[in-house]
């Protein structure tokens, strides 16, 4: 027993596994972090997963396109094109759920979830069919683009242990961060963060203080949906290096969303909270036990997520409650 | 030199559907004055500030502030105008401290310092003597100190005129007092105030004048040094109307359930009803007097078991076999269980009374669903109701399959009475039966009370309308925060009396 803990705890402490949590945790990171900004403004929106599909596929899109137009292919450029292109793409579902939810207050969760399964179908239909219907080659690859998205940091990364745990991915990963602690900051430190943080809180409250929630409320859901795409093209670009697999984004859409939950609606807690998830999401496979009883370790980040649901709602401290405004369609003369 | 205008009021008209909450209501505030605004339930009072404060825009007439028309659209354009509201319902953000809901909304440099801002509305509380620790959350805060963070932000905007929408009705005497010297500070310093009230002798204690409005009409302004209790009064309830609502004599009048020292809190802990005791008596019509939230609310659902009451309050109801049940601590179904028959149409119809989403049928069956043995329910009985009560009080709709949310209010509430009164109830209760109903409509419902009354079923109506209460009830209670001021007998009040009561806690002085 003991022994069986140790290479548990051996394999766990590894830099390997590391390395492999925080690979897992990224899609995790975009996806939590568009899903806060969104839900901030008092959008629910459960697109979220559907969303990534559709940033994923849409960056895969864009570069198999440039790297097929017949000219040499520029590694700078795929990568912009494929990013430009991702960003069109999750927007465009942002903005659906935007137009539905805001402007005609269609119910948020119908909307949401309607905008997964559309996701999700139009990210394989894109990624699998078309590639086939059209008899060419069984899948979609983009390697070259893929090679440059997987360019890691040239002589940071070769620093052993430390080099490999903290700079061996490519800039997807450090893009992020660095947009997770904006968002940390433009909550907490501006007016834009506190008018937001208001409009999702109490919406009439901020309507009466002069702000525009309608205004807000678009910002938000449409630049969270473009966020959390980009997740969608991390998976595509740097995990699989380049290539379509129908349905293998998984569900990491919805560990997102229980993510922000697990996060509190924190951005900063988000990043770490992802690693987290990510480790405990690949768990299984570094545990020296086969069959079934593998599945069980797979539901992990959830059951984290049901505690830390239970623990904030048995302390009721306010801070840690979801926007009191979240799920509500506001309407001014409504009362 | 006369004071300049701060604002003006030009012939405002505003419609919702149907029913005119203003009809061509001119009047103006100036500089450095407090401007009250006096009026009962219904008035328009909410309904007009709300036009100053960009949440309504009226259907007619127009605005002219500081001396030049303007068009305020929404929350922000008043602000831009220096027109600042503050809502009986607090409009704060509950996790944020006192100074994030202060500056929230405002234009400024995006990065937030917030040393500097704290300073600012340090000078501010100096200023005004405001109590008042900024860095307090809402949620952590009593009435009072929110209140004082809707006026602090409201100043902070640099706001020259002030509305405020019953300011003390959530107030106790000490902290309205110290909310009055603030205001007398405010107005010393050149802002124009307005407040809306229904409390005469606040009135009287901290306005310049007063201008009354009645049934969304304006009825005149007077200084305040030139009216008393009396004249206010008067203005406020108008004279009498004689309404063509038949009376008849109670018959076999005998006490139904009987109320004895009725206490009830709010949510917050807050008095709502305090040592209330009365009888309910079949055979007649008991009407209930008071200024909206009186404990109108509390006392309908304490007798129909749907809010609790404190240890030493005591509901009996007297069944037709002289059985006597203790009704407190009994929930609807207990009650049916025990033979007590009483049906209450809550002032929500949609909210309490009714499901909007279903249709006539699923609403009748919300009464109806446990009768019969049988684990399907019974869908032809509530089907054959729902076909008599549409037929019998006319009610407007395509179909009894129709979802009743679809309805115009005076349809909806037909279906909710017609259910209530369905199966012969010993007690009915009405909260504001006639709201938002037109003339014909109200009438219709005023002939079914009184029809439910001849057939010796006890009638409690809460109703707003003075001239309703005086024409139909036979006894009228008038309630003043959470006490009986008095019971009088329907055919001899007078408006005025009623009037008064309803402003004087505990009926002194008269």
């Amino acid at each position: 027993m003991i022994s069986f803990l140790m290479t548990v705890l051996q394999k766990v402490f590894s830099i390997s596994f590391l390395c492999a949590a925080v690979v897992q945790g990224m899609p995790l990171l975009y996806g939590a972090t568009g899903e806060i900004l969104t839900e901030k403004s008092g959008n629910l929106n459960l697109g979220i997963p559907g969303i990534m599909y559709m940033g994923g596929i849409g960056g895969l899109t864009g570069a198999y396109l440039y790297e097929n137009s017949g000219g040499s292919i520029h590694p700078g450029i795929s990568v912009l094109i494929s990013v430009v292109f991702a960003l069109v793409f999750s927007i465009i579902g942002g903005l659906i759920y935007a137009v539905l939810t805001i402007t005609f207050r269609a119910n948020q969760n119908v909307t949401g979830l309607a905008l997964t399964t559309f996701g999700i179908g139009l990210g394989n239909f894109l990624g699998g069919s078309i590639s086939r219907l059209a008899g060419t080659a069984s899948q979609i690859t983009v390697y070259t683009t893929g090679k440059a998205f997987k360019t890691t940091i040239p002589v940071l990364s070769n620093l052993g242990g430390i080099g490999k745990l903290f700079f061996s991915y490519g800039f997807l990963t450090y893009l992020a961060i660095v947009i997770a602690l904006i968002c940390a900051y433009i909550l907490k430190k501006t007016r834009v963060g506190i008018n937001l943080s208001a409009v999702g809180e109490n919406p009439a409250a901020a309507d009466a203080a002069g702000i525009s929630v309608t205004k807000y409320k678009y910002v938000a859901t449409v630049l969270g949906a473009a966020i959390s795409g980009l997740g969608g093209l991390y998976f595509v670009m740097e995990y699989l290096g380049g290539t379509w697999q129908n349905n293998g984004f998984g569900d990491r859409g919805w560990l997102a969303v229980a993510l922000v939950i697990f996060a509190l609606w924190r951005p900063a807690r988000v990043i770490w909270g992802a690693v987290l998830f990510g480790g405990l999401y690949i768990l299984y496979s570094y545990i020296p036990i086969s069959g079934l009883i593998q599945e069980l370790f797979k539901m992990l980040p959830y059951v984290v997520t049901i505690i830390v649901l239970i623990v904030s709602s048995v302390k009721k401290k306010k801070e840690n409650q979801p926007p009191m405004g979240l799920g509500i369609p506001y309407f001014r003369e409504d009362r | 030199m006369e004071t300049k205008c701060a604002i003006e009021l030009k012939g405002i008209t505003k419609r919702f559907g149907k029913v005119v909450a203003n009809k061509n209501v001119s009047l103006s505030l100036k500089n450095g004055e407090i401007l009250s605004i006096l009026g009962e339930n219904g008035s328009g009072k909410t309904t007009l500030m709300n036009m100053l404060s960009g949440i309504y825009f009226p259907d007619e007439g127009e605005i002219i502030v500081n001396g030049q028309e303007a068009c305020i659209r929404s929350p922000f354009d008043a602000f831009q105008l220096g027109i600042g509201m503050i809502h009986q319902h607090f409009k704060l953000v509950d996790v944020f401290t006192a100074e994030q809901n202060i500056i929230m909304g405002l234009p400024g440099k995006n990065r937030l310092d917030m040393k500097a801002i704290s300073a600012e509305i340090q000078t501010l509380i100096e200023k005004y003597g405001f109590e008042m620790d900024t860095r307090k959350k809402i949620y952590e805060m009593s009435v009072s100190e929110k209140q004082t963070v809707e006026i602090m932000k409201v100043l902070y905007r640099g706001a020259k005129i002030l509305i405020l929408d019953e300011p003390t009705a959530v107030l106790t005497p000490q902290e309205t007092e110290k909310l009055f010297s603030v205001l007398r500070r405010m107005k010393e310093d050149g802002k124009a105030i307005i407040i809306i009230t229904h409390k005469l002798h606040e009135v009287l204690d901290i306005s310049d004048r007063v201008a009354v409005l009645r049934k969304g009409e304006y009825i005149g302004c007077v200084d305040t040094k030139d009216a008393d209790e009396l004249s206010l009064t008067e203005m406020m309830v108008g004279k009498k109307v004689e309404l063509d609502i038949e009376r008849p004599k109670p018959k076999n009048v005998k006490t139904r359930i009987k109320v004895e020292h009725l206490t009830c809190t709010d949510q917050y802990g807050v008095k709502m009803l305090d040592d209330v005791s009365f009888d309910i008596k079949s055979g007649e019509i008991l009407g209930i007097a008071g200024i909206a939230g009186s404990g109108q609310k509390e006392l309908l659902e304490a007798i129909a078991g749907l809010h609790a009451a404190k240890d030493e309050s005591r509901i009996t109801y007297y069944t037709d076999e002289k059985e006597e049940v203790n009704l407190i601590e009994m929930n609807p179904l207990e009650m049916k269980k025990h033979q007590v028959s009483i049906a209450f149409v809550p002032e929500d119809r949609l909210g309490m009374g009714l499901v909007g989403n279903m249709d006539m049928i699923d609403n009748m069956m919300l009464r109806s669903y446990r009768n019969g043995k049988s684990f399907f329910a019974d869908r032809k009985k509530p089907a054959l109701l729902a076909e008599k009560v549409k037929d019998e009080l006319e009610v407007v709709t395509p179909g009894i399959k129709t979802a009743v949310r679809k309805m115009s209010g005076g349809n909806v509430q037909k279906v909710l009475v017609g259910r209530e009164i369905a199966d012969n109830p010993q007690v009915l209760m009405t909260a504001y039966a006639v709201r938002g109903l037109d003339i014909n409509t109200s009438y219709a419902i005023y002939h079914l009370l009184t029809r439910q009354k001849e057939q010796g079923a006890a009638v409690v109506y809460v109703g707003e309308d003075l001239d309703v209460l005086l024409s139909m009830c036979d006894r009228i209670l008038v309630l003043c925060g959470g006490c009986i001021s008095d019971i009088l007998p329907g055919e001899e009040a007078t408006k005025e009396q009623v009037g008064y009561l309803m402003t004087h806690k505990g009926g002194a002085g008269r």
